[in-house]
């Protein structure tokens, strides 16, 4: 569905994205995990037309986006990073907008509004200026008006960055349904708990680099399962182990403040990295 | 096409949102310079055979046309810097010379829009001039060449303030030296060959020539259009390298 090969993207002196070769498949949830200018949000620019990759290719279902870059737009949808809603239109003014960019007819503009309202559960502000939205009604405002066209791909850039827990979980379930109803997701996020939760596969990156892709499972597997957080020297230490019984085992020959807790993603790609995905 | 109209009526939609606000800032500054230049000072003066106040108002039809053709520029910049929806027409399906089409087409319909007020003005002052095809082809020229400029400019600045910058070194010395306020032909004749470079020169002539019934200079229409068609071509090459 999405294949990317050996991708990269150089502004002047900084190289964002080196050669960043992965195949997504059809229907699957696919997370994209890294620290802040890792070069999560270029990737997702270059497969959307935004920005212009220095060299590789990339595929989104079977259509290469720069030599058949208007049908390969037409598979994907784009909820970025930034929200980019005409402040001054309505709700449904914005999505009808959207549906004449992608040449629908009319009649079914409207009755995919409609649908689309109720799937993001903002039927009742239909005719409410975006400006008068809370943040996170504009975060489904822009899901609803990504998923106006029926894309084969939606691609989310931190989709719920600076949002609450509450508003952040709902926006996941959002997310689990969209997946269920047959789309492809790529996902960037750099919070740790979306991608455990959403992902049925996370790739890690770092300085442009891809570092490390599998299930969440099998990445947190590899280090052992079982974390054992010490603190020494003022500083924090972890170790890993393969199971709880033996993290256990290993606090008796240990000295001072302590905990055991499950191995999670932030973990791995520490390992790898040495560098904390959220400073 | 499709997406031309898209573009085209996403900007119409804005204008008719703030059409009490747009209504009044385009007929301030023709009102003002009408009261101060052809009331004020002008009272007494006469173009040829023609009133000060009559000669005023074909000048500021091209003055205003080109303002609030020009002035897309700075919604396209809003759009970009500030709104981030460029980013939905660049992810779009769309050519980038639909984009360019439907955001001249804007740019025209703004600068029609302005002329119609300052023509009520004129109209409420007692002044009749001629309107007929000649001049309203001169006005949808003039803001064809300043629409397709502010896109391209537009597409080429990194912020607001590059954006004010262009306005204040090409539009403001253009709005005062083209023809809008004076008799072009009654200045040196070096002066008048530098003049001549300027488009709005052109589009005062032509505007100004069908307003008062006169044969209309074809070379003025011709320049217009060729300068028109150039900065068009030019604005899609510029959308074109807006990509990251």
């Amino acid at each position: 569905m999405i294949r990317i090969e050996n991708l990269a993207k150089r502004y002047k002196q900084n190289e964002a994205l080196r050669g960043v070769t992965l195949n997504v498949g059809e229907g699957e949830l696919f997370a994209y995990l890294g620290p802040n200018g890792s070069g999560k949000t270029t990737t997702i620019k270059i497969l959307t037309g935004l920005a212009v990759p220095s060299s590789g290719d990339a595929w989104l279902h079977g259509f290469h986006i720069e030599k058949d870059s208007l049908l390969a737009k037409r598979q994907c949808g784009l909820v970025p990073q930034n929200i980019n809603l005409d402040h001054e239109l309505t709700v449904h003014e914005n999505l009808d907008l959207h549906g004449k960019l992608f040449q629908m007819p009319r009649k079914e503009r409207l009755a995919r509004i409609s649908e689309l309202l109720e799937y993001v559960d903002l039927s009742n502000r239909k005719d409410s200026p975006v400006k008068q939205l809370s943040g996170g009604m504009r975060r489904r405002v822009m899901i609803a008006r990504a998923l106006m066209h029926s894309p084969r791909i939606l691609f989310l850039d931190e989709p719920t960055a600076g949002l609450d827990p509450a508003i952040r979980r709902r926006i996941w379930s959002l997310v689990k349904k969209i997946q269920q109803a047959g789309a492809t997701i790529f996902l960037t996020t750099h919070y740790i708990e979306e991608a455990e939760f959403l992902a049925e596969r996370v790739a890690f990156l770092d300085e442009g680099k891809l570092v490390a892709i599998d299930t969440p499972r099998n990445l947190m597997n590899g280090l052992g399962g079982w974390a054992l957080d010490r603190i020494v020297d003022g500083g924090m230490e972890t170790s890993y182990f393969p199971d709880r019984e033996e993290a256990n085992r290993h606090i008796g020959l240990t000295e001072g403040s302590f905990s055991v807790r499950r191995v999670n993603l932030e973990d791995v790609f520490i390992s790898l990295t040495g560098k904390k995905v959220l400073p | 096409m499709r997406g031309t109209l898209a573009i085209y009526h996403r900007e119409l939609l804005i204008l008719r949102k703030r059409f009490y606000r747009q209504l009044a800032s385009m007929s301030v500054s023709p009102l003002l310079y009408l009261i101060a230049f052809g009331v004020g000072m002008g009272r007494d003066v006469r173009v040829g055979e023609h009133s000060y106040l009559e000669f005023l108002i074909p000048g500021l039809v091209a003055m205003n046309s080109m303002v609030q053709s020009f002035a897309i520029a700075s919604e396209i910049n809003i759009a970009r810097f500030y709104w981030h929806i460029f980013e939905e027409f660049q992810a779009a399906p769309i050519r980038n010379i639909a984009y360019v089409t439907g955001e001249v087409m804007a740019g025209i319909t703004r600068a029609i829009f302005a002329t119609v007020i300052i023509l009520i003005i004129a109209f409420l002052s007692g002044i009749s001039l001629s309107y007929n095809l000649y001049f309203w082809l001169a006005v949808a020229l003039n803001s064809f060449v300043f629409a397709s400029l502010a896109v391209g400019l537009a597409m080429l600045v990194k912020s607001h303030s590059d954006q004010a910058l262009l306005s204040n070194f090409f539009i403001t010395p253009m709005a005062f030296l083209g023809g809008t306020f004076f008799p072009v032909d009654r200045m040196p004749e070096w002066v008048q060959k530098l003049l001549h470079i300027l488009p709005l020169t052109h589009a005062s002539k032509a505007i100004r020539a069908a307003a008062f019934g006169e044969k209309p200079d074809l070379l003025s229409y011709f320049l217009l259009a060729a300068l028109g068609t150039a900065l068009f071509i030019l604005a899609f090459h510029w959308v074109n390298r807006a990509r990251e």
